[in-house]
């Protein structure tokens, strides 16, 4: 019996997804990797697995899923329903599955992506180091098909033995702490204040590469070119339109729009669990005087 | 040189012009081979900047960075690549409107140059190359092509650029090259890289 999993149905956007790929930005290769990383480490914990293991990001509904071997399962991230051959499983916790058995995974009822780990982990073949799928330049394990088989390697851990295991609810707002810089410069602070002050809106056209804010938009002081520049996973970016975007995992290595701030990274999980419609507000977080940058020539 | 916080683990460092950029960033990468440059993630080079990104502390870097030697680099790190190249792109008549001269004219400036891969963007494996005698800059296309094909090679601002793979694209398309820009089975998968040094010559079609 081969250590395999049938995919039965896809669901809209189901991806493999793992670290990502480091330390190949220079070549203009995204990082890519799960976008709520604490949800993905938990999902592979609970099944007994090293806890970067490759798992399945969902997008709003799941897939089904038919494992040809007897495996755990465990489910985290966005609040789904699960159910094997007709009857209701865990969510958040493993869960024994034998071969044979369909898992079918509906739709979230908070939160968006849910994080699929199967013991064994996906033993998906990498492309350049990681067989994540990044949307933006096509790298990695394409997008889930219906009738895909995906390849599991061996458990290397038993699954965890517990009744639940604590995890904050998917946010159904957004509160995102912000450091200015490095180009909000490039505005005044009349926009920062207004960036500061507004209520945003999560657009539908959000995806694996930035979240895509509508609000009052954001004017720009300099109407210079920003020559080509490396950023960040959470860069928030203010096109020409002065509609704030948020980077996420498979965003682009370089940026011709200025970058007024960058999200906190423990903040990213936040952003990959909302869904269209979802309020956003920016905190801006001083930074403490001896953490700021002063050179001696700068020195008043 | 002016450096600037890129939230909680990164640096972006500004410098005055191109050749401070690629002296840095060859600088960053002898410190990274000799194992003294602080933990990081990613190096990226742009334009005018350098980005560091996956630090623990990029205030203790931005604050060592001032004290560095950073030598001008006058040989290339790397090795030479040749890019064969017919000259029978699309926009070629229209870059020779735009410089005043003949298609010849233009091929010789731009086999006659030579170019330096300045940073990588875009897509995998697209380099923005840097080299062509200064004022020869090119407009972008009004309206990009919906499919350029794999290999084509073309000019936008001061930059000369190769497609990895067939793309949407807004660049004045001169020639095409059949090299094997991007490979995910090659170790580097992009052929240019940074500081990569590249001399375009002209071959029959």
């Amino acid at each position: 019996m081969s250590r395999v999993l049938e995919v039965l149905r896809a669901g809209p956007l189901t991806t493999v997804q793992d670290r990502g790929r480091i330390g190949l930005a220079h070549l203009a290769v995204p990082r890519s990797g799960a976008l709520d990383e604490p949800a993905w480490k938990l999902a592979n914990r609970l099944v007994g697995n090293d806890e970067h293991a490759a798992a399945l990001e969902t997008t709003l509904a799941g897939p089904a899923l038919r494992p040809r071997v007897s495996c755990h399962l465990a489910i985290t991230g966005a609040w789904v329903p699960i159910d094997i051959d007709g009857r209701a499983a865990p969510w958040g916790i493993p869960f024994f599955v034998r071969a044979g058995q369909t898992v079918s995974i509906g739709t979230a009822t908070r939160g968006l992506r849910a994080y699929v780990a199967v013991s064994g982990g996906f033993a998906v073949a990498p492309t350049l180091g990681s067989p994540a799928t990044d949307l933006l330049s096509g790298l990695g394990h394409p997008p889930l098909r219906d009738g895909d088989t995906l390849p599991l390697g061996e458990p290397v851990g038993p699954p965890a033995v517990i009744a639940s295991a604590p995890y904050p609810a998917p946010p159904t707002e957004l509160h995102l702490r912000l450091i200015l810089g490095p180009r909000h410069d490039w505005f005044t602070d009349d926009a920062i204040s207004l960036l500061a002050g507004t209520t945003y809106s999560v657009t539908p056209v959000s995806n694996r590469i930035a979240l895509r804010l509508h609000g009052t938009p954001i004017p720009r002081q300099a109407t210079k070119e920003l020559p080509s520049e490396g950023t960040v996973t959470g860069a928030v970016q203010v096109p020409a339109d002065g509609h704030p975007l948020v980077f996420l995992k498979d965003h682009p290595t370089t940026v011709g729009y200025p970058i007024i701030g960058v999200v906190d990274p423990s903040d990213l999980s936040l952003c990959a669990q909302a869904r269209p419609g979802t309020p956003v507000r920016f905190h801006l977080k001083t930074v403490p005087r001896d953490r700021r940058i002063r050179f001696p020539e700068e020195r008043p | 040189m002016r450096t600037m916080l890129v939230g909680a683990r990164a640096l972006l460092v500004e410098l005055d012009d191109r050749t401070a950029v690629d002296d840095l960033y060859a600088e960053i990468e002898r410190r990274r081979v000799a194992g003294t440059l602080p933990r990081c993630e990613e190096v990226v080079p742009g334009a005018r900047t350098v980005l560091l990104d996956g630090l623990t502390d990029p205030v203790a870097l931005a604050r060592d960075l001032t004290s560095w030697h950073i030598p001008r680099t006058e040989a290339p790190a790397t090795a030479l690549v040749e890019v064969p190249t017919v000259y029978d792109g699309a926009d070629l008549a229209e870059v020779a409107r735009y410089w005043e001269m003949t298609t010849r004219e233009v091929i010789a400036t731009h086999t006659g140059s030579r170019h330096r891969v300045a940073f990588c963007g875009f897509a995998p494996g697209f380099a923005y190359l840097t080299g062509l005698p200064p004022g020869r800059t090119v407009r972008r296309r009004p309206a990009p092509r919906s499919a350029v094909p794999t290999g084509a090679v073309g000019l936008a601002d001061q930059y000369t650029g190769i497609y990895p793979r067939s793309s949407p694209g807004g660049w004045q398309l001169i020639g095409r090259t059949d090299l094997s820009l991007w490979d995910t089975g090659r170790v580097p998968a992009a052929l240019l890289t940074p500081g990569t040094e590249v001399r375009f010559v002209e071959v029959p079609a």
